[in-house]
């Protein structure tokens, strides 16, 4: 892609991640901030493509490194974003007790 | 060639729907309602992207990935599973930090390797690279202080000079890196090295109390640098994941730093409880010694009782009897709610967490100001394992480092 699209992407996606969190209650911070970390596990894709090219020794170590580092943010993000977000699911099946809301 | 053409459109249209699958799941996270399907949505995201990115067309040593991924995937899953909630906020950072690194590796990947197209794609990732590198390390020393591995925070005079300095150093060779594609490799070691020590210099003075804020920032500044290295690789998956974490968590770290009264410049370049030096001025009020029993038959008689509970009840593990106990005055026609303040826990929304996990349905659960005025009006507050987020100081005493932090009312019940 040329770089003015490049450009119109990285906007659109700023203003994105900016609305999508402003709505969002004070209940879910944490549990969000768990999911925005597993979301930029996506990483790994990149030390993906990077190890899959990687040459020379030395880009080798570092690439297995990058891809194993990449692995445990986006597997350990959705474990405990998971577990997480578990509780809150309990909460609505038994939800209605005297609630305001 | 047809197969190479109908993969590499397989991995752009993958790509896309990854990208929907990530926005809508952050979308759903922020409603309790669906919040746990948003997690599914992004994970579905996540496998998508992974399993398609195997398609990628020139890509070898899948020896070493398959076992890097397995490695990095199964420990981190392992740890993920028997972490306690009341430990959530380190195991994020640690997480958080993993993402930093592999950022700054696959910088560090392109820039020895020196075929970084172009100087546009060279700054790119000299930038990923320094981001990266700072938030990998950063995060590991906000996880061993959240852990209690490094239990001092460590100042000395002129550590911010020393931190402008380093971080001057790394960006001139950071140029230097971007300007010559073929730097030597020297070079590119020196100024990851520089970067990871900068992020360590930085973040080892900085409290526990403020560390929340810290890992907010790193978070957001992760993906940034994700960001950063999709343009690199020109993969649009990374640069719009990555770049909608990177705004969100800058969000996230402002609404956290503001309702802690801290601004982010605070956080970072002072320490924490610098100003209270004399936090003297005499106690007003009266405190009664009060007997378990007669607490009881308080709320048991009160029409309104509200629970403010604080890190100290999670320490202790308490919530699940206090839930026990609101469920029987709730049993006897006591209105019960409950005040989160939202720093309570270790970090915005971390007490909501820990109370659920306890079984505490969410709409007994008020933030501040919600429940401020209601102070007024409840018979008893209970106050458990609270101290800041009550405390009336934070009104009146200009020399208290919480002056001015918006507080729960519970005095005035």
């Amino acid at each position: 892609m040329t770089g003015m699209v490049a450009l119109y992407i990285f906007m659109l996606a700023a203003f994105t991640g900016y609305e999508v969190i402003s709505r969002v209650p004070v209940i879910l911070h944490t549990p969000l901030m768990s999911g925005s970390n597993f979301v930029h596990g996506i990483v790994l894709v990149g030390a993906m493509v990077a190890l899959g090219n990687a040459t020379t020794p030395l880009e080798k170590v570092i690439g297995f490194l990058g891809v194993l580092l990449a692995a445990g943010n986006a597997v350990g993000g959705y474990v405990v974003t998971e577990r997480m977000l578990e509780m809150f699911k309990s909460s609505r099946q038994r939800g209605g007790t005297k609630g305001t809301h | 060639m047809p197969g190479w053409l109908s993969a590499g459109l397989a991995i752009q249209a993958s790509y896309f729907v990854t990208a929907v699958l990530f926005i809508m799941g952050l979308k759903r996270m922020s409603s309790p309602v669906t919040a746990r399907s948003g997690i599914l949505w992004a994970g579905a995201g996540m496998a998508v992207a992974t399993l398609v990115t195997f398609l990628y067309p020139g890509m070898s040593n899948y020896g070493l990935i398959l076992p890097a991924m397995l490695v990095g995937g199964v420990l981190a899953w392992w740890s993920g599973k028997r972490v306690a909630m009341t430990d959530m906020p380190q195991m994020i950072a640690l997480y958080n930090g993993m993402g930093g690194g592999a950022a700054a590796a696959i910088a560090a990947v392109e820039l020895y390797r020196g075929e970084t197209s172009g100087y546009v794609s060279g700054s790119l990732a000299v930038a990923g690279g320094i981001i990266g590198a700072v938030s990998f390390a950063g995060s590991a020393i906000a996880f061993a202080k959240l852990q209690g591995l490094i239990t001092r925070s460590i100042r000395f005079a002129g550590q911010q000079i020393l931190n402008l300095a380093l971080l001057g150093a790394t960006l001139v060779l950071g140029a230097l890196v971007a300007a010559h594609l073929n730097a030597a490799a020297g070079v590119v070691t020196g100024f990851f090295v520089l970067s990871l020590v900068l992020g360590i210099t930085m973040t080892l003075p900085i409290g526990g109390a403020d560390m929340p804020v810290v890992i907010s920032l790193y978070n957001a500044l992760t993906g940034l640098a994700v960001g950063l290295e999709g343009f690199v690789l020109n993969n649009a998956a990374m640069i719009i994941a990555g770049t909608v974490v990177g705004s969100a968590g800058t969000l996230l770290t402002q609404l956290m730093a503001k309702a802690m009264n801290r601004s982010l410049g605070n956080v970072l370049f002072s320490g924490f409880g610098d100003t209270g030096g004399e936090a003297s001025g005499t106690v007003t009020g009266s405190l009664k010694p009060i007997e378990a029993a007669d607490v009881g038959v308080m709320m048991a008689f009160a029409s309104k009782v509200i629970v403010v509970p604080g890190y100290g009840m999670a320490v202790a593990q308490a919530q699940h009897k206090i839930w026990e106990l609101v469920q029987l005055l709730i049993d006897r026609g006591v209105n019960v709610r409950f005040a989160i303040h939202p720093v309570a826990g270790r970090m915005p929304g971390h007490m909501n967490v820990l109370l659920a996990e306890a079984g505490v349905p969410y709409d007994l659960i008020s933030d501040l100001d919600e429940i401020n005025a209601e102070f007024e009006t409840a018979d008893v507050a209970l106050i458990i394992g609270a101290n800041d987020v009550v405390n009336p100081v934070a009104r009146t005493d200009k020399s208290s480092p919480i002056y001015g932090m918006p507080i729960l009312n519970a005095d005035k019940a």
